[in-house]
């Protein structure tokens, strides 16, 4: 359909809050909002399904240029507009990196071909991701795609004057800079949370220090620099202190200097997963302890935690089905990222859905700018919404996703809460498990 | 018993069970011209080496040859390994050949629990020679022999394994499995060399201590590890020299055991080193009983996964 025809959803709850309410659609806007009288070409019941913003995610791989055989654009697009996604950040470590404008505007352009999301490219901090020269911020951010958010995920930014010099040279730019925090000197062959499991099991450790330490400094320079920091995928309840500490400095409008995500796998799982040896569950930064855990929804729910991050990371068959120290980090999440916040927050009374529509959506479409997702929903604001039955259970299974590779953690497990239909400015991109257009 | 992955699993029946077999074939042997029994005729036994090992994959090679089995070796090099076959397609390449027992040295940790994984649904047998930091089990139950033999038991006995215990499969299997059969374990090792929250893996009477004089008075038993070389580089301690005074088994510290007491050694020696040459060569080590016993015990093993399984009713 196009944004010329009208669409209602009948007997949806915003927010999950109040009486079912009708809302009519019109030119990608919402129209009305109440009991609409009115006939349209498309008619959704929601049978009392709660309706949200659509849902932002800061922290995607997709893969494509380089590694199609696990996910593409396309593919990743459809997983997220299952996954309730309207917009995706898609990182830079990509074959060739996005370090530069021609690479950005590619994956810009294939992701408006696809149609189904948003995707944004995030464009690397530094030259081939080697943390060494700057790439070039400017450009990439006044090309088409207007890169709003660099990172370097997947190594970190690591040098402390190059970090400052990163932090300080984007102010001019009104970008933010996301930190994968991992002092790398001391997660030399780390293979998992440096705790008593991975010691019994003979992996290396990677210590929660190794992440906290980088976050400290980082939030000192930004402090001091007046940048803006984002902290991709905490893990460590250390680092939440450290977090809790520097938003507590941060004289500035609410949240404006650091910001940080939490993906769904580290509220969720924990470090006892490494017992099987299945790098399944292998993933940078490493599943941490059960305290850890508790801690990181303890913090999501304070908002030291500002949003959930997917981390979706495809990865073919042969870079996991193989020896532990042989695989690839990462997991899938886009289609699995609300189950679990329903699991870990909202069936456990730490988030109300007004809180997902927070962490889910508002907060990163702050974060990195975007004026038209994480909108409220409103007469007049963009039909850009994602329809939640918060009560059905399902059963994961990662051939079933839509991502070409399917590596979830998830494998099995039966999680509550399922995405009946995503808008993106009024076209359905998802709908009955179904992505298209 | 499926496979040997772990020392970990074996609970003290278990691993009394494959010592009392051990002992049996030993007997069994004596005196023999002819080290050959028949169990495991018609079996095929295939080993693969991805870490460079003499005595570990000699043992193994000798333990099934003297079951009568047939035994092939496959080592990384100079196989399909060395072309960048995945371990998946190598383990269910080996067990389509015909393989019953699949014998594996790994630098990765789990490496063999992997194994064990992709072969479910194989009738292969997978035995565990050491995956990267994770676990030696054969190795513990030929030091469990060794001690058994030399100390007329484990239960009760006081036992300190000294030295780079951080990055030893052999002193986690030890600790499991010696801990199974009521061993009193006392871990002497610089901090550096000590594994994250030793105190949270849940070992009953396990103690840490930084003083080896202290505890030689005492223990009935002492068994020290190799310092690989490439620790020694990696700053986990000032200098070699350093390390000999604090923790090396000098004859000085020998004279401080009680006269029953046993030296034990995995192998390969730095002698010098982590064990002075006399130490080495005296009375109290244990270390040739050590490898002696390895072959029954690692022939015990295979006995276990490949013909006791027809006794179970």
């Amino acid at each position: 359909m196009t944004g010329t025809s009208q669409l209602v959803l009948r007997g949806v709850r915003p927010y999950g809050e109040g009486d079912p309410v009708d809302v009519l659609v019109r030119d990608g806007v919402i129209a009305e909002l109440g009991t609409v009288d009115t006939g349209a070409d498309t008619t959704i019941d929601g049978n009392g399904a709660v309706l949200l913003p659509g849902f932002v995610d800061l922290h995607t791989h997709l893969r494509e240029p380089g590694r199609e055989d696990t996910e593409t654009i396309e593919s990743g697009s459809r997983a997220a507009a299952l996954g309730g996604y309207t917009a995706v950040f898609a990182m830079a470590n990509t074959t060739p990196v996005a370090d530069n404008a021609l690479v950005t505007d590619h994956v810009w352009r294939r992701g408006q071909e696809a149609g189904l999301v948003d995707v944004h490219p995030v464009g690397a901090v530094t030259v081939g991701l080697d943390g060494e020269k700057l790439a070039e911020l400017g450009g990439m951010a006044a090309s088409a795609a207007g890169v709003r958010v660099f990172s370097d995920d997947g190594h970190c930014v690591a040098d402390p004057l190059i970090m400052r010099r990163a932090l300080e040279y984007a102010t001019a730019l009104d970008v933010v800079i996301a930190q994968h925090a991992e002092e790398p000197r001391l997660t030399v062959g780390a293979q998992a949370h440096e705790g008593p499991t991975a010691a019994r099991l003979g992996l290396a450790g990677w210590p929660a220090f190794a992440e906290e330490s980088i976050v400290a400094r980082d939030c000192l320079m930004a402090g001091q620099l007046g940048a803006r920091l984002h902290v991709c995928h905490v893990s460590t309840a250390g680092t939440v202190d450290v977090l809790r500490w520097a938003k507590a400095r941060d004289t500035t409008a609410p949240g404006t200097q650091v910001s940080a995500e939490v993906t769904p796998h580290h509220l969720l799982l924990d470090d006892s997963r490494l017992e099987t040896f299945d790098p399944v569950n292998k993933v940078n930064p490493p599943l941490r302890t059960a305290s850890d855990a508790e801690a990181l929804r303890a913090a999501l729910a304070e908002g030291v935690l500002d949003c959930v991050a997917t981390d979706h990371a495809p990865h073919a068959v042969q870079d996991k089905d193989c020896e532990w120290a042989a695989a690839r980090p990462g997991m899938c999440g886009l289609q699995t990222a609300l189950s679990v916040v329903v699991q870990t927050m909202v069936r456990p009374g730490l988030l109300d859905w007004r809180g997902v529509a927070r962490v889910m959506s508002e907060r990163p479409a702050e974060i990195a700018g975007l004026p038209d997702q994480g909108r409220p929903i409103a007469v007049g604001e963009p039909a850009t919404l994602t329809l939640v039955d918060p009560d059905a259970e399902w059963t994961v299974r990662g051939a079933e996703l839509a991502s070409i590779a399917h590596n979830t953690p998830y494998e099995g497990m039966v999680l509550p809460g399922r995405v009946l239909a995503t808008l993106l400015r009024g076209n359905v991109t998802a709908r009955e498990g179904r992505a298209g257009r | 018993m499926k496979h040997l992955l772990t020392a970990a699993a074996l609970d003290a029946a278990a691993a009394t069970a494959v010592l009392d077999t051990a002992d049996g074939l030993k007997h069994a042997l004596l005196g023999r011209e002819v080290h050959k029994l028949p169990t495991l005729r018609g079996r095929t036994v295939i080993t693969m080496f991805y870490e460079n090992s003499t005595r570990t994959r000699v043992s193994f090679e000798i333990a099934g040859k003297w079951m009568s089995a047939d035994v092939v070796n496959v080592s990384a090099g100079g196989s399909s390994v060395g072309k960048g076959e995945s371990l998946r397609d190598t383990a269910l390449t080996l067990s389509a050949a015909g393989a019953d027992c699949v014998i594996i040295r790994h630098p990765a940790s789990g490496a063999a629990h992997r194994l064990a994984g992709w072969l479910r649904d194989t009738g292969t047998h997978v035995v565990n020679a050491g995956d990267g930091m994770h676990e030696h089990p054969t190795q513990a139950l030929l030091d469990a022999a060794t001690l058994r033999e030399r100390l007329g038991g484990i239960d009760g006995r006081r036992i300190a394994i000294v030295g780079d215990v951080r990055h030893s499969r052999v002193a986690r299997s030890n600790v499991h499995l010696l801990t199974a059969l009521g061993a009193e374990l006392v871990v002497v090792a610089p901090p550096t060399l000590l594994p994250t929250g030793l105190a949270e893996w849940g070992v009953p009477g396990l103690r840490v201590t930084h003083d080896l004089d202290a505890e030689l008075p005492t223990v009935d038993a002492v068994m020290m590890l190799r310092v690989q070389a490439e620790r020694m580089h990696g700053g986990f301690f000032p200098s070699a020299r350093e390390y000999s005074i604090a923790y090396g088994l000098s004859e000085r510290r020998m004279d401080l055991l009680p006269d029953h007491a046993v030296v034990l050694h995995p192998g390969p020696m730095l002698r010098g080193m982590e064990i002075a040459s006399a130490v080495a060569d005296s009375p109290r080590s244990a270390i040739t009983a050590q490898v002696r016993n390895g072959v029954h015990v690692r022939m015990a093993v295979l006995y276990h996964l490949l013909a006791a399984e027809e006794d179970r009713s």
